[in-house]
């Protein structure tokens, strides 16, 4: 069958069951928006590029399919390098599809001219630039396959028009045999000697913590974390990216650890014995100053990437491997080492340990006050916000306090209802991100959490979701401030706030909502919350955005400042100048 | 790059490493390699590149002077790398290593002997004279090639050119085993 390589390249997409493409079109990407019109495909035409690409990462994070985006060359190309160094940091498959100017004009700074793949190198885990419309097909068989496979990450494919303008012969690759990717061998599976050498590690441990990061849901392994905490009787802490990996609601959930973690989840991993990290890359937000990080314990450390093994902290034991076939020879290998019981089992000897983490969570709860009358404080939407949405509902945050405190006070107690910017802290990332993922769970509530600081950044993409009846609902945390930014030139800069100022009404929230398609509302105080949620909640046709007026001098505690030690966390001011 | 035999960076030093890297013979590959040293602020020493007998791969050697726990991530990030088939740290001492100079040495008729023999010393070759100058080429082990270069410099270098070193590993040699020798005898 003779095609032209754009519509091998819309028919290769089809291959790989892409339900849906995020993206604008241009002019050297214009010969691959024809075919799509003759495509089942979903095209989901964005307001900014940018938007694409966190679709894409939105979509992805909820349905564990990579996201796909597809812009044309130059400033469009440009405009999705944000999404991509995002979903690089955060693991997350994206398929990127740039338009390039012809192979002729490459090279001679044409019109709409960037060399993407250049640009790009450092932020997919692979690009291409695809100078033959025959290899297509294939091309984009390893864009996938390579997304999607191992630590999953983002990729792009750089298309030239005169390659999709091209005749070829169409084909599809039978397996992954027939890629050519003779360097791309990720391990899955965990070598049997150290599973077995960390069994004993954890069958000897007394005061043991699994540090449960992002990987666990790359891998699908949130049902064997539980399984291995439930019968070995060990606490989690789960890190931003792991909101939900192990329920909140579980009593062996501690929650999460780092700079703004709680008091118990920070303080376990300091005096833990056994660190048993799984999917977790040591981040600096979460280790604090990393000499003083878990001082005492002995580091079990489980990854698909082996590159991250050794990276930050040198493992006792290190197992490159899929967290999810790991976990499971670690099940098979705990019970030949008589450390684990049956579902429920608590083990004697870890008593002590876990009376001490009852003692520090009683003794240091997260805490707000909301008085009656008083400012509204962001802690009390969110947990209105949680108490009034149904149980999986899904919970999008830009970056900031909003989401600290989304993360904070959110109950996470399903895999995948937790959707953020974990890595690269994009602000911005939230409107699009959640649009992404109501494309991707329609069935789904999707709330996002935003901040006033990042509703601005990429608000034009309700016009969007109004379009194409995405009906995503937005509570603005609004404080007037970029908040996280105010609050450490309160606490570290003498409260000298140097271009932190945004103004609570200007823009006028309500307006530019209904302006863009939505329903607009204001909320100024505590007792009109529940009622605007509940409206919210019944709105299904539109988009919806809230925009909460809430206290500008709350901040987000616990805290650990950077570069201090965990050990050094302060807590809220109603629990006394520090921890210890 | 840094110039050849630049001050405080020699090759001779502990920190030196080499690196070997299977990798595609596709555009771009090196460009991804060189960027993996370069955005962590690591200066490539020397580099080599050319295809292995498979055309389809070319063999990377990059010689660069880090210390091991940063090398050790390098490593572990090249490997990464889809289009890097495989990957080999070689400790100088576990290596082989050869460099080829050619260089262009000013030689009028009165130094001529001179050069000569210290080519011929060097075990070199003078593959081209001019009036005023004599073209030289030696192949060796890179200290060998310093000190060749330390020796000709005072009779003035016009142009030199190191092309990096390339570098197998050296062979494994098992003990020597007398029932081995006699096994062998036996079936002679």
């Amino acid at each position: 069958m003779r095609l032209t390589g754009a519509q091998a390249l819309i028919k290769s997409l089809e291959m790989q069951h892409v339900e849906v493409i995020f993206g604008l079109p241009g002019g050297a990407i214009l010969p691959v928006y024809d075919p799509i019109l003759d495509s089942p495909i979903r095209h989901v035409l964005v307001r900014h590029e940018q938007g694409a690409g966190h679709m894409a990462e939105g979509y992805a994070h909820v349905t564990g399919r990579p996201g796909v985006a597809m812009v044309t060359s130059g400033p469009g190309a440009t405009n999705i390098v944000t999404p991509l160094a995002d979903a690089a940091m955060d693991s997350i498959p994206m398929v990127v599809i740039t338009g390039q100017v012809a192979t002729t004009a490459i090279g001679t700074d044409a019109f709409q001219e960037c060399p993407i793949t250049g640009v790009t190198m450092d932020i997919t885990k692979h690009n291409w630039l695809v100078t033959d419309a025959q290899d297509l097909p294939r091309v984009i068989a390893e864009a996938f396959h390579v997304a999607t496979t191992g630590r999953p990450g983002p990729v792009l494919v750089d298309v030239p028009k005169d390659v999709s303008n091209a005749p070829m012969d169409w084909y599809w690759p039978a397996s992954i045999d027939e890629l050519d990717l003779p360097g791309y061998h990720p391990r899955t599976e965990g070598d049997p000697a150290e599973v077995r050498r960390a069994a004993e590690l954890m069958a000897a441990a007394r005061r043991p913590v699994i540090y449960a990061g992002g990987g666990i849901l790359k891998a699908r392994a949130a049902e064997a974390l539980r399984a291995l905490a439930e019968r070995t009787g060990i606490p989690v802490v789960t890190t931003l990216m792991a909101r939900g990996a192990f329920p909140d609601r579980h009593p062996l959930c501690l929650g999460m650890p780092g700079m703004h973690g709680n008091y118990t989840a920070v303080t376990a991993l300091q005096h833990a014995d056994l660190l048993i990290a799984l999917g977790s890359r040591f981040d600096d937000r979460v280790t604090g100053k990393v000499s003083a990080f878990a001082p005492h314990a002995k580091v079990i450390h489980v990854d698909i990437d082996p590159a991250e093994l050794g990276k930050v902290r040198r493992p006792d034991v290190a197992i490159a491997g899929d967290c999810r076939l790991v976990i499971e020879e670690l099940l098979g290998a705990l019970e030949a080492a008589g450390a684990s019981g049956p579902q429920g089992s608590e083990r004697p000897e870890l008593a002590p340990w876990m009376a001490q983490l009852r003692t520090w969570q009683a003794q240091f709860p997260l805490t707000y006050t909301q008085e009656d009358g008083g400012p509204l404080k962001p802690q009390f939407v969110v947990e209105t916000l949680r108490d009034m949405t149904p149980d999986d509902t899904i919970v999008v945050a830009g970056v900031g306090q909003h989401q600290m405190w989304a993360s904070q006070y959110w109950r996470f107690d399903h895999p995948y209802t937790w959707v953020n910017s974990g890595g690269a802290g994009t602000m911005g990332f939230a409107v699009p991100a959640a649009i992404g993922a109501k494309v991707g769970r329609p069935d789904r509530m999707v709330w996002a959490v935003d901040g006033d600081g990042c509703f601005q950044m990429t608000a034009q993409e309700l016009v969007t979701a109004s379009a194409e009846r995405i009906p995503v609902k937005v509570a603005i945390l609004n404080n007037a401030y970029l908040g996280m930014v105010r609050q450490w030139q309160e606490l570290f800069y003498e409260e000298r706030y140097s271009e932190v100022y945004l103004s609570p009404d200007l823009p006028d929230y309500v307006k530019w909502a209904e302006a863009m398609g939505c329903v607009g509302l204001k909320v100024e105080s505590a007792d009109e919350v529940a009622p605007a949620i509940e409206k919210a909640n019944g709105i299904d046709d539109r988009p919806v955005v809230i925009d909460f007026r809430t206290d500008a001098f709350e901040k987000v505690y616990p805290m650990v400042p950077a570069g201090a030690s965990n050990d050094d966390i302060i807590v809220g001011p109603s629990q006394g100048e520090g921890g210890r | 790059m840094s110039p050849v035999g630049g001050a405080g960076s020699s090759p001779g030093t502990p920190r030196h490493h080499i690196v070997t890297a299977l990798v595609e013979n596709k555009s771009g590959v090196l460009a991804r390699v060189a960027g993996l040293f370069s955005r962590r602020g690591f200066n490539i020493f020397s580099l080599a590149v050319a295809p292995t007998d498979d055309e389809r791969f070319s063999r990377i050697t990059i010689v660069v002077d880090v210390e091991s726990a940063p090398l050790e991530q390098i490593v572990q990030q090249l490997d990464k790398l889809v289009n890097v088939v495989s990957i080999t740290e070689l400790a100088p001492e576990q290596a082989i290593e050869r460099e080829l100079l050619l260089l262009t040495v000013g030689a009028g008729p009165a130094q001529r002997q001179e050069v000569i023999a210290l080519v011929g010393v060097f075990e070199g070759k003078i593959v081209d004279v001019g009036s005023d100058c004599m073209t030289v080429v030696m192949a060796g082990p890179p200290g060998r090639i310093d000190d060749f270069e330390s020796l000709i410099r005072p009779f003035g270098i016009v142009e030199l050119q190191r092309t990096g070193r390339v570098a197998l590993p050296k062979l494994e040699r098992r003990p020597y085993r007398l029932h081995g020798v006699s096994g062998n005898l036996d079936a002679g």
